[in-house]
């Protein structure tokens, strides 16, 4: 979407992200999602009197592989108290970073080409999940409200972009090229509707090369979709705002996916007094060379690498093909598509099949070994299994696994090989000796016909391919 | 040099505190921090541009655990120290704002 | 009384049993606990399972431990699974822990047993022991003045033969100034060699937990068995426990002791004579005698008043009413915390908070807490280099012997002052102890002060025990 009269929009993205770790950030109840509520929690994560938090390695290790990822400087870091009062926060205040986050500056390189800077990736403990009672479910107008805890303490970064983004569509791309960094490096599991990445979008609007105008804050982006919607709103609110000679008021507004537009939560004039401070409980962190270096060397290549890798490897790919390739390294299937390529099979063929079948069964690719992916591949492009079959045996593979000859053969796939089609074939020549003869004097288009019928007889079982190699050899 | 502690910001400090005070409270309170913030003056006049401001006494960095379980308190001894608890979640009354 | 000492001696050897020393502990207890106010809650049963079980395994033949059958009395500031534990506070009024301490883990496993928990400061927020719910702590040496604070039901619990032994805590003289007012031996360790994991906080960059005892010995014995690196503190040091009773008689021959000017100065004339002749006394065991000034300390009591209070509205704030302690109902949440803590805090404590937050409050910052921190830096420094040239440092734990009830209520800032001598030494994340020496107004005992630096320990209690001695010879 393009803005009217002349404006242009700049935002900046707060990306929360979960870290997968075993445990949480300061005590070793489990990170886990959806327990029965307040069955992990501990002294510490309770903030019960007397207890201390103790900093988890693995969110450390996590933090700087995302600092690696955006090319940040990894470096000494402290832990500050936030201090401000809220009943989803057991002490009253967050353990965060402030003036010396763990990963400072960066960038992330996007699709389009486009380069947006990071500020800073900090980490940071989660807060409980609250229930309101009442009316809405909403917070507002509620009559009471329930805290479980088993999300407080919960290791999360904090990604700050700069505000170089210009656009809804380029906002997409940096969450979308995030999210597979976060996930490559192990950080995430990126899923942004169990709240393990959250987005809050920093939206002003100038003509261009006028200095920044006054930013909102718009939170509650539960999706892809709704960033993209919410940046669009919010930004055409505030130009219709400006050309009616308004103005912005800096605030948090809360997106109504539902409703479609973005409303005041909070005004920051009413801002509150964090009362920052050192955490006296925590020491200073401070990696040393040996450590990155463990981290760096322990680290994958990033999805834009693992794309170019493959885009390499295919002659002029179309656009859908190129869409294809995106989701197959969102979703690391790379693995299955360099085995098939290296096979010497068609990388289209290897990209559709995994973006498509493996795609659809992400939970079960544990049971599809590359060679299986890779020989039932062949056999649908040798002709002895057709494109129906070949997705029905990955199906079954992902499913339970095995060898896909043998699934063939259980679900009676290779009889329609040889002999028995050409029976078919010469049957319905009897049935249909026009149709034939039209064939036999050199009518092309007739042979169409004659795999539609086989097609019939078979219920789609049948291999083209092999029905006109039939109807040929009978010419 | 600090200017002196006055009555609106004693009162602006026990708000960001929850705690409410009456008026005398507001009166004593104001006097009392005045004269222990007089006294303080004494390190707010200092000039110490370069000192910086020690962590931990002895230095300690890098103090970490490994990510392994330990066991979760049971769920009833949770909800027992609970001044008001439902189906498993502690209650309050009505939250007025978004968490910022 | 017996000492720690003793007790264990006469347990391993089959002289007298656990439950025999308990249930003279609670027979001292009953007799002076309702005038004195020493005890919050006493766990009899509790402690006399505890007590057989240690007979019993003596009866097994089992090693009971280095604290066999010795009665403990713990600061009410120390978590215990099922026991309440209130800070002295009205917002835990009943809260009971459902996890312990680890300095509580381990003195269950060196067979001590505890009897109960002790009176204290609300949030170990004072001097005399006045600001606690639960009512004022009376000085059994003279019950119309005050033990000290915040830790004086525990010194009264050791001055008044309640219990050979007790824990408290020290975060700007809480341990050290009791003891010198109750007449018995008070230690704050180094920062960071006893766990504060299951310490309610009150400003955890200078807690820290200590021993009570009638004698050096016995306040060594306890420190070995409640120091050590603990993995759940982050701040604790990574070394195991030092030794100290091994070495307790190594005495002070070649030591140089400096009497440092800051130390004592405006402290009453008879607690002056008094350190004046403790220096003597270590000059006669061979130590050499300097004087030296460490000016900063002139800073301490400011620069404390900015840092605990801002560690401290930080470390309350839980102190909500949403998920344990006390709940005053109110329409919405930030009603229901506001009246809650309005309830629950009594009027020192609120007095911290705020002047805490206002030390944090932005605009603020920089010329309080900034200011205060880097004063922290001074000392810290100022304090390793005084450790050049002296290996201990000698000066008077509090100003004046035990005070009397209201004296210093109305006027915080007076009483603030009472820890001008131990504060420094929180500052510096180093190692002090009190030790009883010689008398003043009234008869009444007055504490001189050993300071070493971090992990020094061993060093003070030898220091200590040769003022003990000169003590009983003179
Ligand atoms: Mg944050
Ligand atoms: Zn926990």
């Amino acid at each position: 979407m393009t803005l009217p009269n002349g404006w242009e929009m700049v935002v900046g993205l707060e990306v929360h992200t979960e870290l997968r770790t075993t445990t949480k950030m300061f005590c070793g109840c489990a990170n886990a999602f959806g327990a029965a509520p307040n069955t992990h929690v501990c002294p510490v994560c309770l903030g019960l009197p007397g207890s201390l938090p103790v900093l988890n390695v693995r969110a450390v290790d996590l933090a700087m592989a995302i600092g690696v990822a955006l090319h940040s400087r990894i470096g000494f870091s402290t832990f500050h108290r936030k201090n401000y009062f809220y009943p989803d926060m057991p002490k009253d205040f967050q353990i965060s970073q402030y003036d010396l986050p763990i990963n400072s500056g960066g960038y992330l390189a996007l699709l389009d080409g486009s380069r947006i800077s990071i500020e800073r990736a900090h980490l940071e403990e989660d807060t409980g999940k609250t229930t309101h009672l009442g009316a809405s479910g909403r917070i507002h107008g509620a009559e009471r409200s329930l805290v479980d805890y088993n999300r407080s303490g919960v290791p999360l970064v904090e990604i700050v972009s700069g505000p170089d983004i210009r656009s809804s569509t380029q906002a997409r791309l940096y969450a979308s090229e995030l999210r597979g960094i976060l996930i490559a490096t192990g950080a995430s599991d990126g899923r942004m509707e169990e709240g393990s990445m959250r987005i809050d979008a920093n939206v002003s609007v100038r003509k261009s090369g006028d200095p920044f105008g006054t930013r909102c804050e718009i939170k509650n982006l539960n999706s892809l979709r709704s960033l993209v919607r919410a940046i669009d709103f919010e930004a055409l609110r505030q130009t219709e705002l400006l050309d009616d000679g308004g103005v912005v008021r800096q605030e948090t507004r809360h997106w109504d996916d539902a409703v479609g537009a973005t409303s005041t939560m909070r005004v920051k004039e009413e801002a509150e007094d964090y009362r920052y401070f050192r955490e006296p409980d925590l020491v200073d962190l401070d990696p040393d060379s040996a450590w990155q270096e463990r981290i760096r060397t322990s680290l994958g290549p990033m999805p834009a690498e693992r794309r170019g890798a493959l885009l390499d490897r295919l002659h002029e790919p179309t656009s859908a093909q190129r869409d294809a390739l995106e989701v197959v390294v969102d979703l690391s299937l790379d693995a299955y598509v360099a085995a098939a390529l290296d096979a010497g099979l068609d990388g289209a063929l290897a990209i559709a099949r995994a973006a498509n079948e493996l795609a659809g069964d992400i939970e079960h690719l544990g049971n599809l070994t590359s060679e299986a992916f890779v020989t039932t591949l062949s056999l649908e492009s040798s002709g002895a299994l057709s494109a129906t079959q070949a997705k029905t045996v990955l199906t079954e593979l992902l499913a339970n696994g095995g060898d896909p000859a043998s699934i063939a053969r259980a679900k009676g796939f290779e009889q329609l090989s040889s002999d028995s089609l050409g029976a078919t074939v010469a049957t319905l020549i009897d049935e249909h000796p026009d149709e034939w003869a039209r064939y036999r004097d050199g009518d092309d288009k007739l042979a169409q016909f004659f795999i539609g019928q086989v097609m019939r007889l078979t219920s789609g079982q049948a291999n083209g391919k092999a029905v006109i190699a039939e109807l040929q050899s009978r010419r | 040099m600090a200017t002196p502690l006055r009555r609106e910001d004693v009162a602006k400090v026990a708000k960001l505190a929850r705690l409410s005070l009456s008026e005398e409270e507001l009166d004593t309170f104001t006097e009392q921090l005045g004269q222990i913030l007089e006294h303080a003056n004494d390190i707010a006049a200092l000039n110490l541009d370069d000192i910086v401001a020690t962590a931990h006494p002895f230095g300690l960095i890098n103090v970490v655990r490994d990510d392994i379980l330990v066991p979760c308190l049971p769920v009833d001894d949770v909800l027992g120290m609970a001044p008001d608890a439902e189906d498993g979640r502690f209650a309050v009354p009505r939250i007025m704002g978004e968490a910022p | 009384m017996k000492s720690a000492v003793e007790i264990v001696r006469d347990i391993k050897q089959g002289a007298t049993t656990a439950s025999a020393e308990l249930e003279r502990s609670l027979e001292a207890i009953h007799a002076r606990n309702e005038e004195l106010n020493v005890f919050v809650h006493v766990d009899e049963t509790a402690a006399r399972e505890t007590a057989a079980r240690i007979d019993e395994r003596v009866v097994q033949g089992e090693d009971p431990g280095a604290l066999a059958g010795v009665p403990i009395a713990l600061k009410d500031n120390l978590c215990r699974i099922g026991v309440p534990t209130t800070a002295g506070s009205r917002i835990l009024e009943g809260w009971k822990p459902p996890y312990s301490a680890t300095v509580v883990d381990l003195l269950l496993a060196a067979g001590a047993v505890p009897v109960g928990t002790t009176n204290m400061d609300e949030f170990a927020m004072g001097s005399s022991t006045e600001t606690s719910y639960y009512g004022p702590t009376r000085n059994p040496l003279d019950p119309s003045r005050v033990p000290g604070g915040s830790s004086g039901g525990s010194a009264a619990a050791v001055a008044a033969g309640m219990t050979p032994i007790s824990l408290g805590s020290d975060t700007g003289g809480s341990i050290r100034q009791p003891a010198a007012l109750c007449g018995i031996v008070g230690v704050k360790p180094t920062y960071g060699l006893v766990s504060r994991y299951g310490l309610i906080a009150f400003a955890s960059s200078l807690d820290q937990i200590g021993p009570f005892a009638t004698n050096v010995t016995d306040a060594a014995l306890v420190l070995e068995t409640i120091a050590g690196h603990d993995p759940r503190d982050s701040t604790s040091l990574p070394e195991p426990a030092p030794s100290l009773v091994s070495v307790i008689e190594s005495g002070v021959a070649g030591k140089r002791v400096a009497l440092v000017r800051e130390l004592v100065d405006g402290a009453d004339a008879d607690v002056v004579d008094a350190v004046q002749r403790a220096a003597d006394a270590l000059r006669e065991a061979g130590a050499t005698i300097v004087e030296l000034s460490i000016p900063e300390c002139r800073l301490g009591l400011s620069a404390y008043y900015l840092i605990a209070p801002a560690e401290a509205s930080s470390n309350l704030a839980r102190y909500d009413g949403v998920r344990y302690g006390l709940r005053v109902d109110a329409e919405d949440v930030s009603a229901m915390n506001e009246a809650t803590r309005t309830l629950g805090f009594g009027a020192e404590v609120k007095r911290r908070i705020m002047l805490g937050t206002y030390a944090l409050s932005a605009g603020y910052y920089d010329a309080y807490y900034g200011q205060a921190l880097k004063v922290r830096t001074q000392m810290i420094d100022a304090f390793r280099s005084a450790y050049r040239e002296a290996d201990v440092l000698l000066g008077a734990t509090a100003p004046s012997v035990a005070f009397k009830f209201g004296e210093k209520m109305s006027n915080p800032l007076a009483m603030y002052l009472s820890d001008v001598f131990t504060i420094p030494t929180n500052l510096a994340g180093d190692a002090a102890i009190s030790v009883p020496f010689g008398t003043g107004e009234a008869g009444l005992p007055i504490g001189v002060q050993l300071l070493g630096p971090g992990r020094s320990e061993a060093q003070l209690f030898a220091a200590g025990r040769v003022l003990e001695l000169a003590r009983e010879s003179s």
